[in-house]
C-alpha cells in the first residue's frame, strides 16, 4: 500500500548537476511511543534509502527514528550518461519499495 | 471607460472588506512551502493512493471527473438528509456498488476523499444554505461547552491571530480538508480535527458521522463560502 | 496547563524525564564514535532549520557543505545528531564526487527545544560541523494516544 514519488528532470546536459526529490509514504513509528496503558509500540521505520544510477550507487541515506513520517529526501547527482536511476527504500518488518526514473543525457 | 474603472473600484472595495483568512496565512513560511510543493506535500501521497482506489473500486464506471464536487459538501441528500463527503462516498459504495462502507478515518476512506476533494483545489467553496441544520451548526459553534467552558468562537473569532501553545489561532475555515496535519503525521478529515478541538476544551466529542458534527461542518463550510479550497492542505 | 494526558504525551515524546540530561552525553558519545575523537572544525557546513518550529513532528532541514566535490576533494558523508531526542542519531547521508553538490534536505522530528548538529566528513578525513537551535512547542489540541 506504500507509495513513493520522485521529482527530477527527464533530460540534462552531460556534467550538469541535477536535483532529485523523493517522498515515500511510511509512518516511521519511532519505537519510543507508548499507548495510554503503557504498552510500548514497536519500532517500524525505513532504515535505508539508496539511489543507483545505471547500477552504480550514487547516494545513500541511513535513516533513524528522528526522520519524520513520510520521509522526504532531496539530494543531487551529476548527469553522467543516459540511463535509469533506481531508488530503493528498505526497513523494519521487511519493508522494501523500488521506483525508477529515466534520464536522457545529451 | 469610466464604468470599467468604477467596477474595478467596487471589486477592490468588496475584496478589501472580506477579513476572512485561510489557516494557510497563519503558518510559517516553510510550512506554506510544504503545502505549495506538489511533490513535497505529504498530503499528495494520500491523493495518489485515492486515485488508485478510485480506479480499482470502479468509481470511474459512473463518474468522470469530480471537479467542483467538494466545494458543495456537506449537502442534502433527498433520502438521507445532510451528508458530508465521506458519507456521500460511503453511500455510493453501499447503495450503488454493493460494497461495504469504509470506516471513518480509515486509510482508504481518507485517501478516496482526498482524491475527490483535491480535484476542487483552487475553486471557491459553494455552500448557499439556510434552514435548521445550518442554525444548529451555528449554535454549536457559538455555544460554550466542555470543562474549559469555551465556544469555538471564543478562540476562532475573538482570538484569531493570537497564539495558543506554539501556533497562531486560525479563523477555523475548513479550506483544505482532508489535510495533512503535522501533529497527526497523517492526512485526516475535518471531523477528526473538530474532535481534537473538542478534546482540547475537554468536551465530549460526538462519534464520527454524528449529525451534530456534520451540522458543524456544514456551518463552517457555509461560513467559508467563497474561499478557495486548498486540498490537500498542510496544517500544524 | 498540565494534565494527565499532556503528561503522558510528554513522556511518550521524551521517554522518562531523568534521561533528558543523559541525552546530551549520548550525543557526544555518538559523535565521538563517528570522529574517533578528531576535532570538529567550524565552517563550510550550513545547517538550515527554522528557529521556531511549526510542529516538532515535522521540521524541514537543509544541510549544505562548501566543497568542489571532485574526486580529490569531496564530502564523503553528512551526519546529523540531536542533543535531546531519545536517541542522538538523525541520519547519515553518503555522498561522493557523483553527488555534484553537497546539499541534502529532509524533515526531522525534534522531541523538545534543542540543538541539532550536522557534521561533514571530508575525503581527506577531516570533520567540519555546524549547529542550529530550534524551539519546539506542543500543539494545543491533541487527541488520544492509540488504545491498547
Amino acid at each position: 500500500m506504500s507509495s513513493a514519488r520522485i521529482s527530477m528532470p527527464s533530460q540534462a546536459r552531460r556534467g550538469e548537476v541535477i536535483e532529485v526529490r523523493t517522498i515515500v509514504s511510511h509512518q516511521m513509528e519511532t519505537g519510543f511511543r507508548r499507548t495510554e496503558r503503557g504498552t510500548a509500540i514497536a519500532r517500524d521505520i525505513i532504515q535505508l534509502f539508496v539511489c543507483t544510477y545505471n547500477g552504480v550507487e550514487v547516494f545513500r541515506a541511513e535513516l533513524h527514528p528522528a526522520i519524520a513520517a513520510n520521509p522526504y529526501i532531496a539530494f543531487s547527482t551529476v548527469a553522467t550518461e543516459s540511463g535509469t536511476l533506481e531508488f530503493r527504500w528498505s526497513g523494519d518488518n521487511g519493508f522494501a519499495l523500488t521506483e525508477t526514473a529515466t534520464l536522457q543525457v545529451a | 471607460m469610466r464604468f470599467a474603472a468604477l467596477i474595478v473600484v467596487f471589486l477592490a472595495a468588496a475584496a478589501a472588506a472580506d477579513e476572512r483568512r485561510s489557516g494557510y496565512d497563519y503558518m510559517r513560511a516553510e510550512t506554506r512551502a510544504m503545502q505549495d510543493d506538489e511533490l513535497a506535500n505529504p498530503g499528495m501521497l494520500a491523493v495518489m493512493e485515492g486515485e488508485g482506489l478510485w480506479r480499482r473500486s470502479g468509481c470511474a464506471g459512473c463518474h468522470q471527473d469530480m471537479k467542483g464536487v467538494a466545494t458543495r459538501y456537506p449537502s442534502f441528500d433527498p433520502g438521507k438528509g445532510l451528508l458530508n463527503l465521506e458519507q456521500r462516498i460511503n453511500l455510493c459504495r453501499t447503495e450503488r456498488q454493493q460494497a461495504p462502507a469504509l470506516a471513518y478515518e480509515s486509510r482508504e476512506l481518507v485517501a478516496l476523499t482526498a482524491f475527490v476533494a483535491s480535484q476542487s483545489r483552487g475553486q471557491p467553496i459553494q455552500i448557499f444554505a439556510h434552514g435548521e441544520s445550518l442554525e444548529r451548526g451555528k449554535a454549536t459553534f457559538y455555544r460554550r461547552q466542555g470543562q474549559v467552558n469555551l465556544a469555538c468562537a471564543s478562540c476562532h473569532e475573538h482570538n484569531a491571530g493570537k497564539r495558543l501553545a506554539g501556533n497562531a489561532i486560525p479563523q477555523a475555515h475548513p479550506t483544505g480538508y482532508p489535510l495533512y496535519r503535522l501533529e497527526w503525521q497523517a492526512v485526516g478529515s475535518l471531523q477528526r480535527r473538530l474532535r481534537n478541538c473538542l478534546a482540547g476544551i475537554r468536551a465530549e466529542a460526538p462519534t464520527y458521522g454524528a449529525p451534530e458534527l456534520v451540522e458543524l461542518e456544514f456551518f463552517l463550510m457555509w461560513r467559508a463560502n467563497g474561499m478557495r479550497l486548498e486540498t490537500p492542505a498542510v496544517r500544524p | 496547563m498540565m494534565n494527565r494526558r499532556r503528561f503522558l504525551v510528554l513522556t511518550a515524546a521524551t521517554l522518562a524525564a531523568p534521561r533528558l540530561g543523559a541525552a546530551a552525553d549520548e550525543m557526544q558519545a555518538a559523535i565521538r564514535k563517528l570522529t574517533g575523537g578528531a576535532p570538529l572544525n567550524p565552517g563550510r557546513v550550513t545547517l538550515e532549520l527554522p528557529p521556531l518550529s511549526e510542529n516538532g513532528h515535522v521540521v524541514p532541514m537543509r544541510v549544505a557543505v562548501a566543497s568542489p566535490m571532485t574526486q580529490a576533494d569531496h564530502v564523503r558523508a553528512i551526519h546529523v545528531f540531536t542533543e535531546k531526542n531519545p536517541q542522538p542519531n538523525v541520519a547519515g547521508f553518503r555522498l561522493g564526487p557523483r553527488a555534484g553538490r553537497a546539499v541534502v534536505q529532509t524533515r526531522v522530528r525534534l522531541a523538545d527545544t534543542q540543538s541539532v548538529i550536522a557534521i561533514a566528513e571530508m575525503s581527506d578525513g577531516s570533520f567540519w560541523s555546524a549547529s542550529a537551535h530550534v524551539v519546539v512547542t506542543l500543539a494545543a489540541c491533541l487527541e488520544e494516544l492509540p488504545g491498547s
